[in-house]
């Protein structure tokens, strides 16, 4: 969707929330959202005017190489250490159109599982090339694509043996602020994703698995890089208010 | 779960983690990486209208500060426009992200006072900040806003107030303090996730 689908002035706002796709607020398990869970029911508000608008980003807001985190820390000539991996997809909108220019940004564990952050204190090592973060706006198809290395599985406490899977954390800014979110993308076949408290806030398996980023042998570079497909989905726009493109193909 | 309307689900939630500064905000993880941050300046240098600092804490249900917050605040310019289709001071963009003291919990941004909005259905709203809220612990990101108390009026008949109980709306309204800058208004926004006074969270 572009600024010119917005007709007569008048903004489309998104469809409303399907919320059984999302974790709820109050997931015990996952302890620290016991005391950190709202208990009154979110108020539903239709044409927000911050859910019809949002920040807009172009390409002065980044770097052209900052979507590559094996070079976008590293010394020259140098590398950080771990599994080279693409992690690629599609931005989309419920009604499958594609989000072009989606500020998409991620972070993540290095191949060890530790974080380049002043309160983690995990034993595994920093790697001296590896900062841990990267961001790209998707192309006119709603495509974006990350270099990196894989992350590694990590502890933490929210039991005395507990490990997140290995994941890399998306930020994604579609179009309005109702499209803001923030998820983790998993990695098909890691034991521990049936084992983790957070990915299990999630009440549907659809949905987790669509967390779950696949082996993509078509985009593997042979004898480079080992690619992973993720798609991410934000909410869709309601199409009664757009002035030139009906619903109902 | 297929819906006609909407062919492909949205993407689930997770929380943001208490790692989030690396991706949104290196700096603050303690670590140079982008020349740019984006978020730093919600305002830019070209705005109208009256310049503010909010200043706050977003407490948990047992009275701790949330010092891993991330907060995202947008909001429209002094005449109630956003930086979206609408014409705005060059530089507005009326977009932040604010980090707190990773020790007190407490956060402050600068911006200036929004306008009230003019609504497609002839109603206005109220001037508001839109505020974003992640951290550890949230599974999805919380949506509120912060209203100004010298606004009686406007928010007496701000739509959104209207769907709020009366005995709730208070935890919207910022409080006035004093001004540390003569040339700023100063204003107060605790954001409480649980208990006592929780705040109102939107769903937009
Ligand atoms: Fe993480």
């Amino acid at each position: 969707m572009s600024p010119s689908d917005a007709s007569n002035g008048t903004l489309s706002g998104t469809y409303p929330r399907d919320h059984d796709r999302h974790p709820s607020a109050y997931t015990p398990k996952y302890k620290s959202t016991i005391a950190r869970s709202p208990k009154h029911k979110l108020i539903r508000i239709d044409n927000a005017s911050e859910g019809a608008t949002g920040p807009l980003f172009n390409h002065e807001d980044l770097a052209a190489g900052d979507w590559d985190l094996l070079s976008n820390f590293a010394a020259p000539g140098e590398s950080p250490i771990g599994p080279r991996i693409f992690i690629h997809g599609r931005v989309l909108d419920e009604n499958a159109r594609p989000v072009p220019n989606a500020l998409v940004e991620i972070w993540q564990a290095n191949a060890g599982g530790r974080y380049r952050h002043k309160v983690d204190s995990y034993l595994a090592p920093i790697d001296p090339n590896f900062g841990g973060c990267g961001r790209t706006l998707t192309d006119e198809a709603g495509r974006y694509r990350f270099r990196t290395v894989q992350p590694g599985a990590y502890p933490w406490p929210n039991g005395p043996n507990t490990w997140r899977p290995a994941h890399i954390h998306f930020s994604v800014f579609g179009y309005s602020f109702s499209q803001r979110l923030i998820t983790q993308c998993y990695f098909e076949g890691d034991p521990f994703i049936s084992r983790c408290a957070i990915v299990q806030t999630i009440p549907l398996p659809q949905a987790i698995d669509g967390l779950t980023a696949k082996l993509d042998m078509e985009e593997t570079v042979p004898h480079d890089t080992v690619a992973y497909r993720f798609d991410i989905i934000l909410r869709g726009r309601d199409a009664t208010y757009c002035n030139n493109q009906p619903e109902g193909r | 779960m297929a819906n006609p309307q909407r062919p492909l689900p949205e993407t689930a939630s997770q929380t943001a983690g208490p790692y989030v500064h690396i991706g949104l905000s290196p700096r603050a993880a303690g670590f140079e990486i982008y020349e740019v941050e984006p978020g730093q300046d919600i305002a830019g240098p070209n705005a109208k209208g009256t310049p503010v600092e909010v200043t706050g804490i977003v407490w948990d249900g047992n009275g701790d500060p949330v010092r891993d917050v991330l907060l995202e605040v947008w909001q429209p310019n002094t005449h109630g426009a956003f930086a979206h289709t609408d014409d705005v001071e060059p530089g507005f963009r009326g977009w932040g992200r604010v980090i707190c003291d990773f020790d007190t919990g407490e956060w402050s941004f600068k911006t200036i006072k929004p306008g009230s909005v003019a609504r497609a259905d002839g109603g206005t709203d109220a001037p508001a900040l839109a505020l974003w809220i992640v951290a550890r612990g949230i599974n999805i990101g919380l949506q509120t806003r912060m209203y100004f108390p010298d606004e009686t009026e406007t928010n007496a008949v701000d739509p959104a107030m209207g769907h709020v109980p009366e005995d709730r709306r208070g935890t919207l309204i910022a409080q006035r303090t004093e001004d540390t800058d003569p040339t700023r208004l100063s204003y107060r926004f605790d954001i409480r996730l649980q208990g006592d006074g929780e705040t109102v969270f939107f769903d937009i």
